[in-house]
């Protein structure tokens, strides 16, 4: 039933509403999408440096903050050079 | 329940989904849920140059809470039966309340 089963267990991508981005492994989640995902990064964005990585560990986070999940294609993924990427932060969500 | 129903129609086509944080996503829409989560596949963020952030990611879930709009392409909606339908859930949602009225019995 659940639209999010098959991501388990799988890296994904979540844009919260704040406008961060956590890629991390996820674990678990129930029908209000709150989840749990283990070995959790934080990808900053800037226009003018490089994409900083922080280093977040195990995140539960509350399904009303979850804007987006994103399943990553892990190939695709490594071949990113986040070193030369370059982009604006996200905007947080207006409701 | 119309909404859900009239998007359960769009599965397999091409759609955008605007996001409440300005971010526009395209691709083809593969499942809708009763809180209009969608699910898209083989996405594409419309401006990548200015958001870089999904360029690893082909299939994501988003939460119907922050979906401001789907843009729909035309020949794939039936403007005048979802009319007739939404005329019709109205008239039977307005009925369901005359049957229970909110006013107590009288106590006999």
């Amino acid at each position: 039933m659940s639209q999010l089963q098959p991501y388990v267990d799988c890296k994904v991508s979540v844009v919260m509403n704040d406008g961060r981005l956590v890629v991390g492994i996820l674990r678990g989640l129930d029908q209000t999408t709150n989840i749990i995902m283990q070995s959790c990064q934080e990808r900053i964005f800037s226009e003018d440096e490089a994409v900083e990585v922080v280093d977040l560990g195990l995140y539960m986070i509350r399904g009303d903050n979850i804007a987006l999940i994103g399943l990553i294609d892990e190939v695709a993924d490594a071949a990113l050079d986040l070193d030369s990427l370059r982009g604006e932060p996200l905007q947080p969500v207006k409701h | 329940m119309l909404f859900y129903s009239f998007f359960k129609t769009q599965v397999g086509q091409h759609v955008t989904v605007e996001l409440k944080n300005d971010l526009a996503i395209q691709g083809v829409l593969e499942s809708v849920d009763q809180f209009l989560n969608f699910k898209l596949k083989d996405i594409k963020v419309v401006d990548e140059e200015r958001y870089p952030h999904m360029l690893s990611v082909k299939n994501c879930f988003v939460r119907g809470s922050v979906v401001r709009y789907v843009q729909l392409s035309p020949p794939t909606v039936d403007t005048a039966l979802l009319q007739d339908a939404a005329r019709r859930e109205a008239q039977s949602t307005q009925q369901m309340q005359q049957a229970k009225p909110n006013v107590a019995p009288p106590v006999a």
